[in-house]
């Protein structure tokens, strides 16, 4: 597994780690709860076919501080979009997944042109009184692998400190990316995005981990259903929140058979 | 050395197996827990104790904010200090207090503050807490990643709304308001009430009670021991700051149970320590850390270990450690002084001169104590304790005491006898 190339871009003032990878036609990617502190198999199979460009959220590992200066959803949203942009992401595919899947479909539905063709994968944004989604902020520490990945190990391996990582900062980061999510869509995750779903015209997949314990798969026929282009649900089995850790293969070739 | 008579208005009838059965105190605690016709008796008891604080020449009652906690039955303590305000007639009124962040508009707390100074003749200490992670992101959902924030801000905003003489527009980031003006205005005008800050262990907290000149308050549960390098690390900070060592600067909480003989004060005070440490702290650990609620310096410093023992203990994290719930380890801990008259009167001298506190908030209620104990134990203190500590600091002022009207420009507030009513 070879490196990633690593750029930076500025929004706001603060550095957003890019990461580019791959050839082929541009696919963007936001990730997801806990964002990437690190490259992921994943990411590599998406770079099989595509060129691969992750930009780091504001305040998840990559996104420095940037989450700081933003205090309205507005703000989070121009702040995307303005990270689109310098990634050099505007008109290309996105993908974006649990959080970073929820700023997918608002790019979609509010810069129609920034998207292309749209996936997602059990993106926050909206809450149902009658199938509540969990709380992902109020978790014992040791809950938490079980609660994002069907199999554990896989969240565990995502936030492990690697080798000379800074024993102090990282777990900081670890924190500021639960923090960042939770800037954005404290306390349900519901930023009323259902209003602005039927908006996104971009034909749309959405995917849902079958074993997803943070946001229940019934929310992906919600998505489906408002999505005003044509959009299609599919479950990935064996999979939980984030299906990328659990699944990469199938979590990718669903994704490239969507984007064609 | 001033020593305040605080109450938490515990409910007193958790059932035994509370621990078992519950999962937290605290945010999700169950409502059929609760029945209205008790605690109907709970607030007036624990009122009548708090006045009972007051005729025994207590310097303040204080009285606190939390929301869903089976251990805080005040979600507004302004409803209690309002009360008191009429039933009290020279004791400072403390209120510890109200966190900022969770008033919409903020001018709200200006406004309340206002009329509790206002009634009371100017005996209001107004506190300004940023509040728990459980009371405020949990039970009143407030986004911990904005709280400071929105904390800060809306602690300007009463401020000025104390303070300018003219309708001022405030374009905050927070918060908008064309016209703020509030009526009544505080009677502490010069420049305002004394502001105190219940704060946990971070420097950030004490460098800006240093700068705003404000009290700071370490109000935890685990006594002095725990308390003892938290509160170094604050009079290390001032020294650094170049502040006196004035202990008015600070405040600080202590439980007490005072009896006639040491042993008399265990068979009294071990119940409700118990209680109190057993049952009202069994808060589920997942409400104790929401992400952004702990600053990033604050974290830092704790993994660095930079900062003394205590500053961990200020981080709910690490509170967990302090788990002891039997008596003999709550005493020896240090969270509860207890002995008799002699022997309290000689740890509280060393509390205040170890931890250089001048404000000393006493609870001499906690848990499930009766009002019959709470009285014993209330009395006893200020008759046997009390005129044996007050000398302490004497030749520091208090800039931060409340300043109310001359006692004979105040409002004569008749008496209350229900008794009289009856008899009609």
């Amino acid at each position: 597994m070879s490196e990633p190339a690593t750029t930076t871009v500025e929004v706001n003032g603060f550095p957003c780690r890019v990461w580019t990878k791959g050839s082929g036609p541009k696919l963007g990617v936001l990730a997801g709860f806990g964002g990437l502190p690190r490259w992921i198999p994943f990411l590599d199979e998406l770079a099989k076919a595509r060129t691969v460009i992750v930009p780091s959220l504001p305040g998840y590992p990559g996104g420095a501080l940037g989450h700081t200066a933003l205090d309205t959803h507005l703000d989070w949203l121009l702040a995307v979009r303005q990270l689109l942009d310098r990634a050099g992401l505007a008109g290309s595919d996105l993908l974006g997944a649990s959080v970073g899947g929820s700023f997918a479909a608002e790019m979609a539905a509010v810069f129609p042109g920034t998207v292309r063709k749209l996936a997602l994968i059990a993106p926050f944004g909206l809450f149902d009184e009658a199938d509540p989604a969990a709380d992902p902020w109020a978790q014992r520490r040791d809950n938490v692998p079980a609660l994002m990945c069907a199999d554990p190990k896989k969240w565990e391996a995502l936030v492990a400190p690697p080798e000379g990582a800074n024993s102090i900062e990282w777990p900081i980061e670890m924190v500021r990316a639960a923090e960042a999510a939770a800037r954005a869509f404290w306390p349900l995750g519901n930023t009323r995005l259902e209003k602005r779903l039927p908006l996104i015209e971009a034909a749309t997949l959405v995917l849902w981990g079958e074993a997803d314990r943070v946001l229940p798969p019934s929310y992906a026929k919600k998505f489906a259903t408002a999505i005003n282009g044509a959009a299609r649900t599919q479950t990935i089995p064996n999979a939980g929140h984030l299906a990328y850790l659990d699944q990469p293969e199938a979590v990718a070739k669903a994704v490239l058979d969507h984007l064609g | 050395m001033k020593l305040m008579w605080f109450h938490l208005m515990p409910y007193t009838e958790l059932p035994d197996d509370f621990n078992k059965k519950h999962p937290s105190v605290w945010v999700d605690i169950h409502s059929s827990l609760f029945d209205p016709r008790r605690a109907h008796h709970m607030y007036n008891d624990f009122m009548d104790e708090l006045e009972y604080a007051a005729e025994c020449d207590f310097d303040a009652v204080c009285v606190n904010e939390h929301h869903s906690n089976g251990y805080g039955l005040m979600p507004s303590p302004n409803l209690i200090a309002s009360s008191l305000a009429r039933r009290t007639t020279d004791t400072a009124l403390c209120v510890m207090g109200n966190s900022l962040a969770l008033y919409n508009p903020p001018t709200r707390v200006a406004e309340e503050f206002a009329m509790i100074d206002c009634i009371s003749g100017g005996r209001l200490i107004a506190g300004f807490p940023v509040g728990s992670p459980m009371d405020t992101c949990y039970a009143y959902g407030q986004n911990p990643s904005l709280l400071r924030e929105r904390y800060y801000e809306a602690h300007d905003l009463v401020k000025r709304a104390w303070t300018e003489k003219d309708t001022f527009a405030f374009s905050g980031r927070f918060n908008q308001q064309r016209y703020v003006n509030i009526w009544p205005r505080p009677i502490q005008s010069d420049p305002h009430p004394p502001i105190w800050i219940p704060g946990g262990g971070s420097i950030e907290t004490w460098r800006w009670c240093a700068e705003m000149d404000y009290v700071y308050c370490y109000l935890s549960y685990y006594g002095y021991k725990a308390g003892l390098a938290t509160m170094q690390g604050f009079w290390k900070e001032m020294e650094k700051l170049g502040k006196d060592r004035n202990p008015y600067r600070a405040g600080f909480l202590q439980f007490v149970g005072v009896a006639e003989s040491r042993q008399q004060a265990l068979d009294l005070y071990t119940e409700p320590a118990e209680y109190f440490y057993g049952r009202c702290l069994h808060v589920d650990a997942r409400f104790a850390l929401p992400p952004g609620y702990t600053t990033e310096a604050t974290q830092r410093a704790g993994i660095e270990g930079m900062m003394t023992k205590a500053a961990n203990v200020a981080n709910p994290a690490t509170k967990a450690a302090l788990k002891a719930t039997n008596m003999k380890d709550i005493v020896d801990g240090g969270y509860v002084l207890i002995g008799s008259p002699d022997e309290v009167i000689e740890q509280i001298r060393h509390v205040g001169t170890s931890l250089n506190v001048g404000h000393l908030m006493l609870l001499l209620q906690y848990g499930n104590m009766s009002k019959d104990t709470t009285k014993y134990n209330t009395r006893l203190f200020a008759e046997k304790v009390m005129p044996h500590v007050k000398d302490l600091f004497s030749d520091w002022e208090d800039k931060w005491w409340p300043k109310p009207m001359a006692k004979g420009q105040r409002a004569a507030v008749p008496a209350f006898r229900p008794q009289t009513v009856a008899a009609e």
